[in-house]
């Protein structure tokens, strides 16, 4: 506000009148802009505040977060019963979210990116392929794809009586309606101290990996970081299970009666929302990954042409590593945007951190102020933390140019 | 292989090239060009814009590609054999007017990954020759940095070096000194007058009659998608028999 006064004292000299100056109407927009948004906000929460007064409703209050949830959850990661506080259950929820986030993002990537780059090839079959492709799913509400996954494809797999099964008896793998099955080890008491060993191992491999790299920058001479990396966390896997009585039971999954038992197991409904968000998402980024491709100036290939790169070590080497400048930030919107539709679940009964928070929660304690608060809270943070990681990737290849 | 060759020698030529047509939809780019370039030559091809010459040196790598006539590079003609296509690509080194470095990699991967990834050779092999090639056209202290970071004079000598690599026996030149400051083109002509010295068969598209003077063994005028003449450098530029090229000289001569 300052300079606004000062400004005015000052425009009083000139012979311009206000309303036509482009640097009062610079401030003055702002102001207005402000005032608007401040007058809308005032406004919802006094309605708010009317409303729940009117309503005779409990003041807010959180305390409820540390309640018995009294309801059992059959998705989850961390143990969770009927008895433990409805807090750990949003946790379970958001851990869910993100087990299909992380999953699903790098899968539709990959998928992506193979579609974007079909669709610039030179071959008429298979460009027309990616084409239907993107225009296909790119026009269908992605409820429906999960909806025709989870229903029309993963109901319909054999009764568990009846599972498929893929690599008996090394590493039996059981394909069945009610999700599918695998070999899996489940903690012993050693399993915590292993944990340390393992996340020390990570360290340390990071560390000599930094140092490599450092190596590599003063002599010119790249060494190869990446498998020094994996060989350290190996050699650190491997030595720390060796020393220490078997920190993790390994069980491979049977029939029992009518049921699998043992192992470890991935629901149905997992696979329903990751196979249609995926395909769902895959469409627009292969698109970002076009345009991309095509903003690659066209001699760069003649080049690597005319050097005799085949087409693939072209696209590897040449334009992709290019082509990720422009492809990077619709990655950022894609990637945020399908971690909020993976509150979609909620339709085919995949128990996400909305599907428990606003589903569950709410229905059992009616407070809906304080859940809905919390769910905007948190999926605005995981969206800003997602934009945050991806700004920061954007700045650090922008930068090395 | 540093004998001065003015004289071609009495081998086989290494491109044959038989009356190579080439329409771009209903333009006809080439209307039939012939010639054969015998090892060590050192051709340079001028004239107006439009007139072909480009698009004939983009069919010898097949960049371009041509749709009658015959092109044999070293023994190997250009046909839809797509190995033929790779073995002409690895004999024949490429210049181009707007240098097309590959922007997101050094100067060094710029120069090693071709030979690193298509002649199969070691990383160590590859850097080593890489310096070597640094040192020849002399910039061997920028092995390290980005394209951007370089002078335009800089950049074309490094490419000019990418192209080295690969240890062609031909070099082609598109223009490669067309987009450089007047400062600059200096050092890139004496690259290739060097490069021409030792012995390298070159095709050079390029307006630098000082350049051509000095060093070309034969001339070729294109106009229209033909050979308009073609000639020691004596021959076009002190008896030039078309009018054609006599008044195009006289164009690019005249300041």
């Amino acid at each position: 506000m300052l300079s606004l006064v000062r400004y005015m004292a000052y425009a009083e000299q000139t012979s311009t009148p206000l309303y036509r100056d482009e640097r009062f109407l610079r401030i003055i927009n702002q102001v207005v802009v402000v005032a608007l948004v401040a007058g809308v906000l005032i406004f919802l929460y006094s309605n708010m505040v009317t409303a729940l007064r009117t309503q005779k409703e409990v003041p807010i209050s959180y305390d409820f977060l540390n309640d018995t949830a009294g309801f059992n959850l059959g998705e989850s990661t961390i143990a969770f019963t009927r008895t433990d506080p409805i807090h750990r259950a949003m946790l379970v929820g958001l851990l869910n979210t993100f087990k299909v986030s992380i999953a699903g993002i790098v899968l539709a990537t990959i998928l992506g990116t193979f579609i974007g780059v079909m669709r610039l090839s030179t071959n008429f079959l298979v460009s027309k392929i990616a084409l239907v492709y993107i225009n296909v799913f790119r026009n269908i509400p992605p409820l429906l794809l999960l909806i025709f996954w989870y229903r029309a494809i993963f109901l319909k797999l054999p009764r568990v009586q009846e599972a498929i099964v893929l690599f008996d008896p090394v590493f039996p793998v059981y394909i069945a309606n009610r999700g599918l099955f695998f070999p899996w080890g489940t903690a012993t008491e050693s399993w915590y101290t292993y944990r340390w060993i393992l996340l020390g191992g990570f360290a340390l491999a990071l560390f000599v990996a930094y140092l490599l790299r450092q190596h590599g920058k003063r002599t010119g001479r790249m060494p190869l970081v990446t498998l020094w990396f994996l060989v350290i966390l190996l050699a650190v896997t491997v030595l720390g299970y060796v020393i220490l009585p078997d920190p993790l039971e390994i069980t491979k999954p049977a029939l029992k009666g009518f049921n699998i038992r043992g192992g470890g197991s991935v629901s149905l409904e997992f696979w329903g929302l990751l196979f249609g968000l995926v395909i769902y998402a895959a469409a627009y980024i292969a698109e970002a990954v076009r345009a991309g491709i095509l903003s690659v100036d066209r001699g760069q290939r003649e080049a690597a042409r005319a050097l005799g790169f085949s087409s693939f070590n072209i696209m590897r080497l040449i334009i992709l590593p290019q082509a990720i400048r422009v492809v990077v930030p619709p990655l950022i919107s894609y990637a945020i945007g399908f971690t909020k539709n993976t509150s979609l679940g909620l339709a085919i009964g995949y128990t996400d951190f909305f599907a428990i928070t606003g589903g569950l929660i709410l229905n059992n304690t009616g407070r809906a102020v304080e859940t809905l608060t919390i769910i905007l809270l948190v999926y605005l943070t995981i969206s800003l933390i997602a934009s945050l990681i991806l700004n920061m990737y954007n700045r650090r290849i922008t930068l090395s140019h | 292989m540093d004998c001065n060759s003015a004289s071609p020698l009495s081998e086989e030529p290494v491109i044959i090239c038989r009356d190579v047509q080439k329409w771009f939809g209903n333009f006809h780019a080439l209307k039939g060009i012939s010639m054969e370039v015998m090892p060590q030559e050192v051709i340079v091809i001028f004239g107006p814009s439009g007139s072909g010459k480009s698009t004939f040196i983009r069919t010898i790598n097949r960049l371009e590609e041509h749709q009658s006539g015959q092109i044999i590079v070293d023994g190997i003609e250009l046909t839809h054999d797509v190995r033929n296509i790779e073995r002409v690509r690895m004999e024949t080194g490429m210049v181009f007017q707007q240098f097309n470095l590959f922007p997101h990699l050094t100067v060094m991967q710029n120069i090693t990954y071709a030979p690193i990834y298509n002649r199969k050779w070691r990383r160590t092999e590859a850097e080593k020759v890489a310096m070597e090639l640094l040192e020849r056209v002399g910039i061997p202290e920028q092995a390290e940095k980005y394209p951007g970071q370089l002078s335009g004079g800089q950049q074309q000598r490094v490419a000019i070096a990418r192209a080295l690599a690969m240890q062609p026996k031909i070099m082609l030149f598109d223009e490669p000194t067309s987009a450089l400051d007047p400062e600059m083109i200096k050092e890139v002509l004496d690259v290739m007058i060097e490069l021409a010295e030792s012995g390298m068969t070159m095709i050079v598209i390029t307006h630098e009659m000082g350049f051509a003077r000095a060093v070309a063994d034969r001339l070729f005028f294109f106009d229209e998608g033909l050979v308009v003449e073609s000639g020691t450098p004596e021959e076009i530029f002190n008896y030039p028999k078309e009018e054609r090229t006599k008044r195009f000289l006289a164009q690019i001569l005249s300041h």
